[in-house]
C-alpha cells in the first residue's frame, strides 16, 4: 500500500513510530555480524535497512525477522551510523500490525464476558490502535 | 562635499537578471556627493577597470563607490583601478549587490530598492573614507618548521634548497615520524627506510637546515614575516657535541620501559634512541625509568661512556628566535580501539592495530622481523584483517574516511603472503576505497595474486577460545554469518588528529575542525595556506593522507613560504585600530581582547585645572594590529576606532539606510 505522494506507508509509519532514517544505513553489516539469532532470520538485519531503503514493504511485512528480533539491542550499540536497529524492528512490528486492517479487536469478535472484564481504556486504546 | 563616481556592475546576469540596472544609476546620481554615475557588463575586466580609471581623471573624482561581488573577491581590483588613477586605494568603497542582493533574491522589484539602498550606505561611507597607507613590514628570511616527519622533512629541504634558513622542531629524540614506523610503502612496497633515511641525513647535513630535535614550541607572538617563537629543547642528559652515538650506553643501561617507536609492542632502555637509524644519533635518557632519576643510583652510563658525554645536570634550554613563516606538520595518530569493546582490542596479544602489525614485520620490531604471533611466537596461519575501526562511524569513532587503510591493509596482506606462504588473509571491509595511481591495482593484486579474501561487511565480536581467536562476521554479499578462527585479527584504526592538535593549534594561531585537524584556509584553492597569514600547513596535521599526498603538500607549504621569505618587504595591514587617548578611560579591556597583542598600556599627562594629570591609557601598535575589530567593539568608552571602519562611518551607512527608505 503506498500513499498519495508514491511512499510506501508501512515504512513511512515505521520511521514515525520508530524515529529512525534507514537512509542513514551504509550496509556495513555490523549488526548482522553481531545479532545473536541473526541464524534464525530470514532477512539479516542489514537487509531490512537495504529492503526499507529500497521501499520494499510486502517483503518486509512477510519477513519474520521482526518477530524473532529478540529486542537484545546489540545491533543498536555496534552500529557506526548511530541507527536504533531495535527500534526499527518495533517499528515495523507496530506498522505491520497497524497495517493490517480488519478488525483485529473488533468489539463484534469479542464475547460479553471478554467486554465486561477488560479495562474500558484497554479496550479503546486496542480499538484505536488495531481498528484502522 | 565629497566628488563620489558610482560605478555599478552587470556581472552578466548575475546582477542584472535580479537588479534593474538602469533604475540604480540613476537613483545614485541623487546620492549627496555624487557627480557621476555609470556601469558596465563586467567591471572587474579590463575595460571595466578603464571605465573607472578614465571617469576618475575626467570627473575629478575624489570618491569612488562600485556595486559589485563581495570585496573578497574584487576589492583589490578596484583598489588598483583607483590607484591608477591616482586616488588613494582606500577612498574606494564596494557595495556587495551580488551575494547581499541579487543572488538572494528573487524578485527585480524587491532587490533593485535594496541594492540602491546598500549603494546610498556605501557612498555616505565612502564620504567620511580617509586615505590610509598600508605600513611596510620587515621579513625575517628564517622558516621554523614544526614536526619533523616526512612532511617537516620534505618542506625544509625544499625551503633550505631555496636558500633560505629552516629550523625543524621534533619533540621526539629523531626526525623521521610516522614514516619511520612503516615497513614498506603501497603501491610499489618500496623499503619505507631505504626510501626516508637519506631524506633524513640530506635533513641533518643541510648547511641551512638546523635540526631542534626532543624540542616543542612554547610560544608563538608575532605574525606574518616576524614571528617571535620559544623553543623548548628538553633536556636529553646527554651532550650532543661530546657523544658520539657509540651505543655503550643504551647496551649497558639495565632498566627498561615500552618504547614508543614499536608501539609498545616492546621495550627499549632508559638511555636510548628511539630506532637504530635515528637522526641525531644521541641518545636521551628518560627521567620517568631511569633508576637514577628515580632512586638516586646507577650512573651505569655515566660510567661507561667513552667521551663522558652523560651530564644529569643539564636543563631544559629555551630557545627564542624570529621566523619569517612557520609550516607546521605535526602527523596523526592512530585511533586506540579499546572503546570496541566487541573487538577485544588489548585484552589478547594477538589483537593488533595496524601501524603494531607493521611493526612486526619490520627487520628491527619486536620480533625482529620474524610474522609470528605475540603469544606464543609461532606464525600466523589465518589473519582477519578489519577495515574502518573507527572510521566513517559517527555514533563512537570519526565520521570521516581514514583514507590509507584500505592500501595498507592491502599491502599488509601481500606483505604476509610473502612472509608467511600458508597464511591465509581475510579482510572484513565496508567499501574498498583505492583512488590513486596504481592503487586499484595493487588492491585487486591482493585479491587475486595473493589470495586475500574480501568479505564485504563487518565483525561483530572477537574473543579467544582455545589458541584462537573467533571472529564472527557477516559476508554481506551472501549475507551469511561468517565464523573465522583466527591466529590474529588486524584492526584497521581510524588516523585520528595529533592529542596536542588542539594545544598547538591555539599556541599557533590557527583553527581546526571539530576532529582537531588544521584547517586550510580554502578547501579548494588555499590547500597548504591557513587563516593566519605567513602558517602553512602539510601533512596528516590537515586530514589523513597517505606519503605521496603528504609530500606534494609539504612542498607545496615550501613554495608559500619561499615566496613569503623572498619578499624585501611585506604590506601590512592599512586599517588598523586606533585609540582616541583624550576619551580613553584606561580600562585596558582591549589589551586583554587582542588576538595580537598590539595594545600596550602607556601613560600620558594631560592638562588639568592648573596642574598636570598623569594617567594611563591604551596605545595600539599599527605593526601588530591586524584590524579584527575586537577592542573597537569592547571598549566601553568608545574610544578605539578601526581605521576605514570608524563608528562614524558604520553610523553613516545605518542611517543611509533606515533613516531615506
Amino acid at each position: 500500500m503506498t500513499t498519495e505522494t508514491g511512499k510506501s506507508r508501512l515504512i513511512e509509519d515505521m520511521k514515525m513510530h520508530s524515529g529512525q532514517d534507514p537512509n542513514g544505513c551504509y550496509q556495513c553489516g555490523k549488526c548482522s555480524a553481531a545479532c545473536p539469532v541473526s541464524a534464525a532470520l530470514d532477512l539479516k538485519p542489514h537487509q531490512v535497512l537495504r529492503y526499507l531503503q529500497m521501499g520494499l514493504e510486502n517483503e518486509l511485512a512477510e519477513s519474520k525477522t521482526p518477530w524473532v528480533c529478540a529486542s537484545c539491542f546489540t545491533c543498536a550499540a555496534r552500529c557506526p551510523r548511530d541507527i536504533d536497529l531495535a527500534r526499527v524492528m518495533e517499528g515495523l512490528r507496530l506498522s505491520i500490525l497497524r497495517n493490517r486492517g480488519g478488525n483485529k479487536f473488533g468489539p463484534a469478535e469479542l464475547t460479553p464476558e471478554q467486554l465486561e472484564k477488560l479495562p474500558q481504556q484497554a479496550l479503546v486504546s486496542g480499538f484505536r490502535k488495531y481498528n484502522k | 562635499m565629497p566628488r563620489t563616481g558610482v560605478f555599478i556592475c552587470h556581472c552578466g546576469t548575475n546582477i542584472a537578471g535580479t537588479v534593474d540596472i538602469d533604475k540604480t544609476v540613476e537613483a545614485s546620481r541623487n546620492f549627496p556627493g555624487v557627480v557621476h554615475a555609470d556601469e558596465y557588463r563586467y567591471l572587474c575586466s579590463e575595460m571595466g577597470q578603464d571605465i573607472i580609471t578614465k571617469a576618475i581623471k575626467e570627473n575629478d573624482l575624489d570618491r569612488v563607490v562600485v556595486g559589485t561581488c563581495s570585496p573578497r573577491m574584487h576589492e583589490n581590483t578596484f583598489r588598483k583601478a583607483a590607484a591608477e588613477a591616482g586616488l588613494n586605494p582606500y577612498l574606494l568603497e564596494v557595495a556587495n549587490i551580488r551575494e547581499h542582493c541579487s543572488w538572494v533574491h528573487k524578485d527585480m522589484e524587491e532587490a533593485t530598492p535594496k541594492a540602491i539602498a546598500l549603494l546610498r550606505a556605501a557612498a555616505a561611507k565612502a564620504a567620511l573614507n580617509e586615505a590610509l597607507e598600508a605600513p611596510r613590514l620587515d621579513v625575517e628570511k628564517r622558516a621554523l618548521v614544526i614536526g619533523g616527519g616526512i612532511a617537516g622533512i620534505q618542506a625544509a629541504l625544499d625551503i633550505a634548497e631555496a636558500g633560505y634558513e629552516v629550523d625543524i622542531v621534533e619533540k621526539d629524540p629523531s626526525i623521521g615520524g610516522r614514516m619511520a614506523q612503516l615497513e614498506k610503502t603501497f603501491p610499489t612496497l618500496d623499503c619505507s627506510a631505504c626510501i626516508l633515511t637519506p631524506k633524513m641525513v640530506e635533513a641533518a647535513q643541510h648547511p641551512n637546515i638546523n635540526l631542534l630535535t626532543y624540542s616543542e614550541v612554547d610560544e608563538v607572538k608575532g605574525f606574518v614575516g616576524q614571528f617571535d617563537v620559544k623553543i623548548r629543547q628538553k633536556a636529553r642528559y646527554v651532550d650532543p657535541v661530546k657523544c658520539t652515538g657509540c651505543g655503550i650506553c643504551w647496551e649497558k643501561c639495565p632498566s627498561k620501559a615500552p618504547s614508543e617507536f614499536e608501539m609498545g609492542l616492546s621495550k627499549r632502555k632508559s638511555i636510548y634512541v628511539p630506532f637504530a637509524q635515528a637522526v641525531p644519533m644521541v641518545p636521551v635518557i628518560d627521567r620517568d625509568s631511569c633508576l637514577y632519576f628515580r632512586k638516586g643510583r646507577c650512573q651505569i652510563c655515566e660510567k661507561e661512556c667513552p667521551p663522558q658525554a652523560i651530564d644529569y645536570e643539564q636543563q631544559d634550554e629555551i630557545i627564542e628566535r624570529r621566523y619569517g613563516a612557520i609550516v607546521v606538520a605535526t602527523g596523526f595518530d592512530q585511533l586506540d580501539p579499546t572503546i570496541y569493546g566487541e573487538y577485544g582490542y588489548g585484552q589478547h596479544p594477538d589483537i593488533l592495530t595496524g601501524l603494531e602489525f607493521e611493526r612486526i614485520f619490520n627487520a628491527s620490531g619486536p620480533t625482529g622481523g620474524k610474522v609470528v604471533k605475540l603469544s606464543d611466537g609461532k606464525p600466523p596461519k589465518k589473519v582477519v584483517f578489519i577495515q574502518c575501526i573507527g572510521s566513517r562511524d559517527k555514533a563512537r569513532g570519526m565520521n570521516y574516511c581514514s583514507k590509507i587503510c584500505c592500501m595498507y591493509t592491502a599491502k599488509q596482506a601481500i606483505l604476509l603472503k610473502e612472509k608467511v606462504p600458508d597464511a591465509k588473509s581475510y579482510v572484513f571491509y565496508i567499501d574498498v576505497r583505492t583512488g590513486g595511481k596504481g592503487y586499484e591495482e595493487f588492491q585487486r593484486r591482493a585479491a587475486e595474486e595473493h589470495d586475500v579474501a574480501y568479505m564485504r561487511g563487518q565483525v561483530g565480536k572477537i574473543f579467544p577460545e582455545d589458541d584462537h581467536l573467533v571472529v564472527r562476521g557477516i559476508d554481506s554479499l551472501t549475507n551469511r554469518n561468517i565464523e573465522i578462527k583466527a591466529d590474529m585479527v588486524v584492526l584497521a584504526a581510524a588516523t585520528v588528529a595529533r592529542g596536542d592538535a588542539p594545544e598547538l593549534g591555539r599556541l599557533v594561531g590557527i583553527n581546526s575542525d571539530s576532529y582537531h585537524f588544521f584547517n586550510e584556509a580554502h578547501p579548494k584553492l588555499k590547500p597548504v595556506e591557513t587563516h593566519t597569514a605567513g602558517i602553512f600547513i602539510a601533512g596528516a596535521c590537515q586530514a589523513p593522507k597517505d606519503i605521496p599526498e603528504t609530500v606534494s603538500q609539504a612542498s607545496a607549504a615550501a613554495v608559500k613560504a619561499i615566496g613569503l621569505l623572498s619578499k624585501e618587504k611585506l604590506q601590512g595591514e592599512a586599517c588598523t585600530a586606533e585609540v582616541i587617548q583624550s576619551d580613553c578611560s584606561g580600562c585596558l579591556n582591549c589589551e586583554a581582547i587582542c588576538p595580537y597583542t598590539a595594545i600596550t598600556p602607556v601613560e600620558i599627562e594631560e592638562r588639568y585645572k592648573d596642574g598636570v594629570l598623569k594617567r594611563t591609557v591604551a596605545e595600539v601598535n599599527p605593526a601588530l594590529c591586524q584590524g579584527c575589530g575586537s577592542c573597537a567593539v569592547t571598549c566601553r568608552s568608545g574610544s578605539i576606532n578601526l581605521k576605514g571602519f570608524s563608528n562614524d562611518q558604520i553610523m553613516a551607512e545605518v542611517d543611509a539606510i533606515c533613516l531615506q527608505r
